[in-house]
């Protein structure tokens, strides 16, 4: 990370100025040029610190209501060529492999599925289930009922 | 004769939205296109609306109005926690339902905690804590379950799969 990129993080915490030159604005703001923003960000892009700069929609307000956890218990050797494959599928927002709490939890991968309604939820879910196939020993998905908070990430101080 | 209030566009559908109106059409296509990215140049409002068929001051007007409203929950650069040192680690509890709202307010006072839900499971509250350091995460967790007397079981990521979503609006 560039000495700039702390600054710049605190900067777009939250979120992009919405003047018609947003990158001049956080210039301005930071101390430093325009083209060093621009720089900087793009640097951040390419290395993947900034995933990307766009927009997040409230699921909720798209009428996506149904937002389920699934969860797998993957066959070890497996998980791993299973978990690129599950990402790849166009409903799956979030992916990852993660320990099991045993005996309660069996679960070792994670996928974010996202419907309007739950039987969309669950057909999504079905996909998946097909994809890992007998590799797949036990499966749950897990609906969010509340949010109880959501702030996002402070990155900096 | 028509009747005035067919083809109103105030639909409910959440009663605890602000939101009661259908996204406008063009709401639709913003939301759908900066998902995907945002140009970085130095108009990129003027540069984003033109491919919208959309002014620039009309889509800086539109972009706030969806933050206000919230229909967006964020809009800029979306930052990789894992690339930037600190630590964020997903964890689950086993709350009683006649406590449950109490320790959600235990959980959530740690400024640490990023999001908090709740599930329908055993496991019934899934939450988020991020930190600076592993250790600063591991103490937060450490102190919900003093202060609950509940167990934190810790989901760190082992791996994360590369994904591509884009939500249809």
């Amino acid at each position: 990370m560039d000495a700039l990129d702390p600054l710049l993080i605190k900067a777009t915490q939250a979120g992009l100025p919405l003047t018609p030159t947003p990158y001049a604005t956080l210039a301005e703001q930071i101390g430093c040029t325009e083209a060093e923003v621009m720089a900087r960000l793009t640097a951040m892009l390419d290395a993947g610190i900034i995933r990307r700069i766009g927009v997040v929609p409230n699921h909720y307000r798209l009428g996506y209501t149904a937002n389920g956890m699934t969860v797998w218990d993957v066959a070890d050797d497996r998980v791993d060529e299973l978990g690129n494959a599950v990402g790849q599928l166009p409903f799956v927002s979030h992916c990852y492999r993660r320990p099991r709490a045993l005996p309660d939890w069996p679960y070792n991968l994670f996928a974010m599925v996202h419907g309007h309604t739950r039987a969309e939820a669950l057909a999504q879910a079905d996909i998946i289930a097909n994809l890992l196939g007998q590799a797949c020993r036990a499966r749950d998905i897990l609906y969010s009922t509340r949010i109880l908070k959501k702030t996002g990430l402070r990155l900096v101080d | 004769m028509r009747c005035p209030l067919r083809g109103t566009p105030f639909r409910r559908r959440d009663p605890d939205s602000r939101l009661n109106t259908v996204l406008q059409e063009i709401d639709r296509r913003i939301i759908n296109q900066l998902q995907s990215g945002f140009p970085l140049c130095e108009r990129p409002y003027e540069s984003a609306a033109k491919a919208l068929n959309l002014n620039e001051s009309d889509l800086i007007n539109r972009i706030g109005l969806l933050l206000e409203n919230g229909t967006l929950t964020r809009f800029g650069p979306l930052y990789n926690a894992d690339r930037m040192g600190g630590a964020n680690v997903l964890a689950a509890m086993t709350v009683p339902l006649e406590r449950f709202d109490a320790v959600a307010e235990q959980v959530n006072a740690h400024p640490e905690i990023a999001h908090n839900y709740a599930r329908d499971h055993a496991l019934n509250m899934w939450f988020v804590a991020a930190a600076p350091t592993p250790e600063a995460v591991e103490h937060t967790f450490c102190r919900i379950e003093a202060e609950t007397g509940l167990t934190v079981h810790r989901f760190p990521k082992e791996r994360e799969f590369f994904v591509e979503l884009k939500l249809t609006a």
